[in-house]
């Protein structure tokens, strides 16, 4: 296929250009987009979209591009998440909707291992972790259920042409320190709102040597930066893991951002980053783990979307093998889906981690969001998810701290915030 | 021109002060008298339809949950003025009719002062006479706040009366 030559174009500004149906689109434009993937979950979905849909008297524009995840009150604990649930699953029946998982995980990475988001797409998500998409080349983002009902009725959406806020990492992370190290370490620097609902785009070498889930890592925490999309341009990593997911013989060419795009370009060195925290009560109040090493913990939580993925399990119990957490401390891990803890099963994962200590949650949103094994008052918590606002996990009291897998698990078994490096050594 | 009573708030209020994760399972009327309860405890029960808030930086940060920006209509907010909005929140709130007036100012905003607000000439001003210049907002989203939001709009587009 030959393109007429057109300026120079991020990856962001060709997502976009393709789903708006036009050959370029310039930062600033507002255009509208046919959407190719919308997915939802129980909070999110059935319960808000259901009664606005019938009160239109309107239908799905295309069920074939629409995926529901039963993740947020399931496992159901009382009358309410249960009929939160039912609602999803009757109307899941009554729809015929042909993609529906329930209780296998957790979306954003269920809806990935499933196939359905590929290099190229645009997709919107009921939930502000959508931008996960973004790790495979998809330009992918969280809208509320209004906004969704919207999508569901014409099956497109208004967007604001992004500018492009390039993150080249250079060089290759040490050992024991993670994507998330890095995504906490830009957020300390940028804000909450440092993205300014942009488009971030990873890239560097550092980046271009992450595992597709630790990429989901990055991408997944562009919410916490205040970006639309969190973009990383496809590559044979990116491929062989659609494969290996059930979608074989894809094309990245094409989708990546043109020499000479409109960007603005931030580089760090990758080998000089050390694990990261975010002390209470905010993503951005990030530091080095030394300058809070020896607070003590109560809780250690290995959970969510952003750090209970096979990788993540895999990354603690390197450092749990063989190990008991401290006394006292109480080691919660969720795994953020059913495949990814089949596969530490079979790697012998999930028995360290029973071994050192850990007790297996369902795999869902659970604890994160507050919204299922809310955390006790007055708790001290290191936890891999994404946020740590003020009662995030139920209770005002609590004290949350965000790090990686490694330094959580480093945590857990001295009983205080810890660096991991001291303990792979 | 009518006058709009000032609630203010500091930077960086989330979607999870606004809508408490611990009452997201209720309908908005469960969610809306505990919105913003870990800040100013009194703020659900003594808001008054056609009240505004003026708050810092990154207002609404967080979550897509769109009861953030619910429980404020339901309140009956009539817009929040700031320096800066979460993009999610922003897209969600004009959705709903709340309208969303970005100005780097407005922390020059009083608790209790009566303002006035401009659409035509993108303005806040207060009784003293201090005049905020707000940034454009596209036309297309001033006409959803005026139908109400989005749900109005479709309601009329799909020959529904609103």
């Amino acid at each position: 296929m030959t393109r007429t030559p057109q300026p120079a174009s991020t990856l962001a500004q060709k997502l976009i250009a393709r789903a708006a149906g036009q050959a370029y689109v310039a930062p600033g434009d507002i255009v509208n987009c046919k959407v190719d993937l919308a997915m939802f979950h129980d909070s999110s979905g059935p319960r808000r979209l259901k009664p606005m849909l019938e009160e239109l008297g309107a239908s799905i524009w295309d069920k074939s591009r629409v995926v529901l995840v039963m993740d947020h009150y399931v496992p159901e604990q009382d009358d309410d998440s249960r009929r939160i649930v039912r609602i999803a699953r009757d109307w899941a029946r009554d729809q015929h909707l042909p993609h529906v998982y329930d209780s296998i995980g957790i979306c954003h990475v269920v809806v990935p291992q499933k196939g359905h988001i590929r290099p190229g797409m645009f997709c919107v998500g009921g939930d502000s972790h959508s931008p996960t998409g973004g790790a495979f080349g998809a330009y992918m983002f969280g809208i509320g259920s209004t906004e969704m009902l919207g999508v569901m009725v014409t099956g497109e959406l208004w967007v604001r042409v992004p500018q492009t806020l390039r993150m080249q990492w250079h060089h290759k992370l040490m050992p024991g320190v993670t994507a998330k190290d890095m995504m906490l370490h830009m957020i300390g620097r940028f804000g909450m709102n440092g993205g300014q609902y942009q488009a971030v785009e990873f890239c560097g070498t550092a980046v271009q040597a992450l595992s597709m889930q630790e990429r989901m890592t990055l991408s997944n925490m562009s919410a916490e930066m205040g970006a639309q999309v969190g973009l990383i341009a496809p590559d044979a990593i990116t491929l062989e893991w659609l494969a290996a997911a059930g979608v074989p013989g894809l094309d990245a060419a094409g989708w990546h951002s043109d020499a000479g795009g409109d960007a603005i370009t931030h580089a760090f060195d990758a080998s000089l980053l050390e694990p990261q925290v975010a002390a209470p009560h905010s993503p951005a109040n990030t530091r080095g783990v030394q300058e809070y090493s020896d607070i003590p913990v109560n809780v250690a939580y290995i959970g969510a979307c952003t750090g209970a993925k096979l990788d993540d399990l895999r990354a603690a119990a390197r450092l749990l093998r063989g190990n008991r957490v401290s006394k006292g401390v109480r080691l919660m891990v969720a795994p953020a889906s059913l495949q990814d803890q089949s596969a530490a099963e079979s790697e012998g994962i999930m028995q360290v981690l029973l071994q050192a200590g850990a007790e297996v949650l369902p795999t869902a949103c659970g604890a994160c969001a507050g919204y299922g094994g809310a955390m006790p008052d007055g708790a001290t918590v290191i936890a891999t998810t994404a946020r740590n606002f003020k009662g995030r996990m139920g209770s005002a009291t609590t004290q949350i701290y965000l790090a990686s897998p490694y330094t959580v698990a480093a945590s857990a078994l001295r009983g205080c915030i810890s660096d991991p490096r001291e303990l792979l050594a | 021109m009518r006058t709009h009573k000032v609630w203010t708030f500091g930077a960086d209020i989330d979607t999870d002060a606004l809508a408490p994760g611990a009452y997201m399972k209720l309908g908005i009327d469960g969610i809306a008298p505990h919105c913003l309860e870990a800040i100013r405890p009194e703020f659900a029960a003594t808001v008054r339809p056609g009240d505004v808030i003026a708050a810092g930086p990154n207002f609404g940060i967080g979550s897509s949950r769109e009861q953030a920006a619910a429980a404020l209509v339901q309140l009956g907010v009539t817009a929040v003025v700031a320096p800066s909005f979460s993009g999610l929140f922003f897209r969600n709130a004009f959705n709903l009719g709340l309208l969303l007036l970005t100005t780097p100012e407005a922390e020059q905003l009083q608790e209790a002062e009566l303002v006035t607000l401009d659409l035509q000439a993108m303005t806040v001003t207060t009784a003293a006479g201090v005049c905020l210049e707000c940034e454009p907002i596209p036309g297309f989203l001033l006409d959803m706040v005026a139908a109400g939001g989005l749900m109005n709009q479709l309601r009329k587009k799909l020959g529904k009366r609103p």
